[in-house]
């Protein structure tokens, strides 16, 4: 038999695990699941996609978590919706299996049964349903325990590291904090009524595994701020197993390590808990033991003015139950910025807008030194009518 | 139907060994390429297998994860934030018949330490309507390509390739060792009908960062919108708020190849990744040109990086000069960043190399 699709079967070949044969699974059982293997094909022969603009899909009580998805053919594709469910996935990406066979059941009823474990921002992704199935799709994963994420101009769903669960580096609760955060801003994330979407990424440690700081608008990143926790006994046993102790000492950025053969020096004062000694000897080295969170503001990809990673902001915040000074501030600064900023206008360019100073006075943040890489080299700054009263 | 209900809580997805030791962890340490082993100030150990699964999967490939983690690790399974699958197995015994289950069943097992992790990408083709290229089928060619360096961890350090099909960048390509990003070259073209009928004007002409869309009235009265092309920059911002003006096009579309970013701040604080390659062709189904680029790249990094050197410290220590010296990739006018933060990147200093 001719395959119908020739040009997605070289996609079958080489050791990386491929995509189509999967489609050829669902498309075995499942009608839409055909239709969306049989387009790409054609995006593949004419080189373009074959989807159209979304429109208003949603479930009740819901403005974000699915994202409306037509095709431009439907005479091949699926000709009635073929929609995509944000499901908001559990911290870190912990599974039962029972859990994630209940999400393929109700998926294989309703959907095409293809997904993604997850999508870039985190939430688990379930590819093409039509619109006839979405309500009810939705109301039997709600019932067996699974909610929306975000979507549109919402809190998106926000997603965290491992952290305490599997990494010793972790200097909070990172899945906790993941769970709280996102419990306290369910309106926020369901319901998209902001000038564009806001992510929250928290990492246990500057590693930054979940990347928050180039895809977060807020980035909460562990950290310390006492002395690296150092087990001499165990650099010596690096040492005799064969590491080059002295080479990771010169590789510290800020060289404030000393290796004598004996005993490692660090002079925590010149620190900048970068981490690489201690990714380098996680036997001999911890982070200290005053532990909390530096917040990093306006992380973002290009759209529109240029990429950036978040800003110092905080940079130091102790991260204990119930999270109420964590939580106050990001109110603070999501209120301000729905307030402020103009119709797709991310946090970061609306704060390169009007200025840092307009922000950090805007949401009560002390204006320090951590927060720029060195001052400002141009004379045009400003003063507010009431610092110059005190003149008089 | 109970609706905001959030996630599932985290504590019922947990294994009992993880529950018993959450914030317990002492050290990790590398076994080989895809297991971790993980001790605990209680005495446990676990060990984290770690395969590499497709970006688009079925729920008959979820329920075989599921099967093999009934097995292997008490119905626990979890992914990580690049989409590889792990399981926790608290029986060292049991990795290598693992791994052996695993890759029979097409999942190579790596991915760890100083490797090729699996690329974190957008959906494109598959079911987006901005998408110039497909990421899920760049993604298999480009782990193809360089599948040798998956099961490895002596590479100068980690290797992480990004892809987003448009310059939305859903995929966050901004800060990746190597980063695929779709492109255009032709402004939109204005569709009026379609403008007319979909489109909010004030909300179209203020989407455009570079001011070139300006409001125009059709003869028969109908609002509609016209583009100075000699400002636009293709970004396709105005497409994404008015379905009427196509950018797409197929005959002009291309990739872009980034290079030297990182986000950890192990070391070099975070970077952004920087344009080497404007234009490579948009080539499906396999893009064996762009797959080519990348390989010579991760070669020359692997040849001349010095140990723990990120792609983009490499390139930091040597020159930007060195590096297109080095790989031969010729340098345009458009490698010179001309768009509002430009200066930045300006050499204000005699010192560089030849």
């Amino acid at each position: 038999m001719v395959s119908k699709t020739p040009l997605l079967d070289e996609l079958k070949k080489g050791p990386w695990p491929g995509f189509v044969q999967e489609y050829e699974k669902m498309a075995a059982k499942k009608e839409i699941a055909k239709r969306m293997l049989n387009q790409l094909e054609l995006s593949y022969r004419d080189k373009r996609t074959y989807w159209k603009h979304g429109g208003a899909v949603t479930v009740k009580g819901y403005g974000g978590g699915v994202i409306g998805r037509y095709s431009a053919i439907p005479e091949v594709g699926p000709p009635a919706g073929c929609h995509t469910f944000r499901v908001a996935q559990p911290a870190a990406w912990f599974y039962k299996t029972d859990a994630l066979r209940t999400v393929c059941d109700v998926w294989e009823k309703y959907g095409s049964g293809l997904m993604n474990l997850h999508g870039s921002t985190g939430d688990i992704i379930l590819l093409g349903a039509p619109s006839e199935v979405l309500q009810q799709c939705f109301d039997e994963l709600s019932s067996k325990g699974f909610d929306l994420g975000g979507s549109g101009s919402d809190i998106r769903s926000l997603s965290c590291c491992m952290g305490p669960a599997l990494c010793e580096w972790s200097c909070f609760d990172t899945l906790d904090v993941y769970h709280t955060l996102t419990m306290e801003f369910q309106d926020w994330i369901h319901r998209p009524a902001f000038p564009y979407k806001f992510k929250i990424k928290i990492s246990g440690c500057p590693n930054d595994c979940v990347a928050s700081l180039a895809r977060a608008d807020l980035a909460i990143i562990g950290t310390w701020r006492d002395e690296i926790q150092i087990d001499q006994e165990a650099v010596r046993e690096y040492a005799k197993a064969g590491v080059d102790i002295k080479a990771i000492t010169e590789r510290c950025p800020t060289r404030c390590m000393e290796w004598d053969g004996k005993e490692l020096k660090i002079n925590n004062e010149d620190c900048t808990r970068c981490m690489y000694c201690i990714n380098k000897m996680p036997k001999a080295l911890r982070p200290g033991k005053e532990r909390g969170a530096t917040i990093l503001l306006g992380g973002k990809a290009t759209i529109l003015q240029t990429a950036m990673l978040g800003w110092v902001i905080v940079p130091f915040m102790k991260i204990e139950k119930p999270y109420t000074e964590l939580i106050d501030l990001i109110k603070r600064i999501v209120t301000w910025w729905d307030e402020n900023a103009r119709t797709r206008e991310r946090v970061a360019e609306l704060i390169y807008r009007v200025g840092m100073r307009v922000f950090l006075k805007a949401v009560g943040l002390p204006a320090v030194p951590q927060m720029v890489f060195r001052p400002r080299n141009n004379p045009y700054y400003f003063w507010a009518p009431e610092e110059l009263e005190e003149v008089k | 139907m109970p609706i905001m209900i959030g996630p599932p809580h985290y504590e019922q997805m947990l294994h009992p060994v993880i529950k018993k030791n959450y914030g317990k962890w002492l050290y990790h340490e590398h076994v080989k390429p895809g297991v971790i082993k993980h001790v605990s100030e209680t005495g446990d150990e676990v060990y984290t297998v770690r395969a590499a699964i497709p970006k688009i999967i079925s729920v008959d490939f979820v329920r075989m994860l599921c099967d093999i983690a009934d097995r292997y690790s008490d119905g626990y399974v979890k992914f990580t934030s690049r989409h590889a699958v792990e399981f926790i197995i608290t029986d060292k015994n049991k990795i290598d018949p693992l791994i052996k289950e695993l890759e029979s069943k097409g999942m190579p097992v790596g991915g760890t330490g100083k490797s090729y992790k699996p690329i974190v990408h957008t959906i494109g083709w598959n079911h987006c309507h901005t998408a110039v290229i497909d990421a899920p089928g760049l993604a298999k060619a480009i782990s193809d390509g360089l599948f040798e360096y998956f099961k490895r961890n002596d590479l100068p350090a980690k290797l992480k390739i990004a892809i987003a099909c448009c310059l939305n960048m859903c995929g966050a390509v901004h800060c990746s060792d190597i980063a695929i990003v779709g492109m255009h070259r032709k402004p939109p073209v204005v569709d009026d009908e379609i403008v007319a009928k979909f489109c909010e004007i004030p909300t179209t002409v203020a989407s455009c960062p570079t001011l070139a869309i300006k409001p125009k009235v059709l003869p028969d009265g109908k609002r509609s919108v016209e583009i100075n092309p000699e400002r636009c920059m293709y970004c396709g911002n105005c497409y994404t708020v008015c379905p009427g003006l196509n950018i797409i096009n197929p005959k002009y579309d291309c990739l872009s190849l980034w290079v030297g970013g990182k986000v950890p701040n192990a070391r070099s604080p975070p970077m952004y990744s920087r344009l080497v390659i404007p234009y490579l062709p948009n080539n499906p189904p396999r893009w064996p040109e762009t797959v080519e680029a990348i390989k010579k790249i991760v070669k020359a990094w692997i040849e001349n990086a010095r140990e723990d050197e990120r792609i983009g410290e490499w390139i930091e220590r040597i020159g930007w000069e060195k590096f297109f010296k080095i790989t031969g990739i010729p340098f345009t006018d458009k490698h010179i960043d001309d768009f509002i933060f430009s200066i930045r990147d300006f050499r204000t200093t005699t010192q560089f190399k030849f």
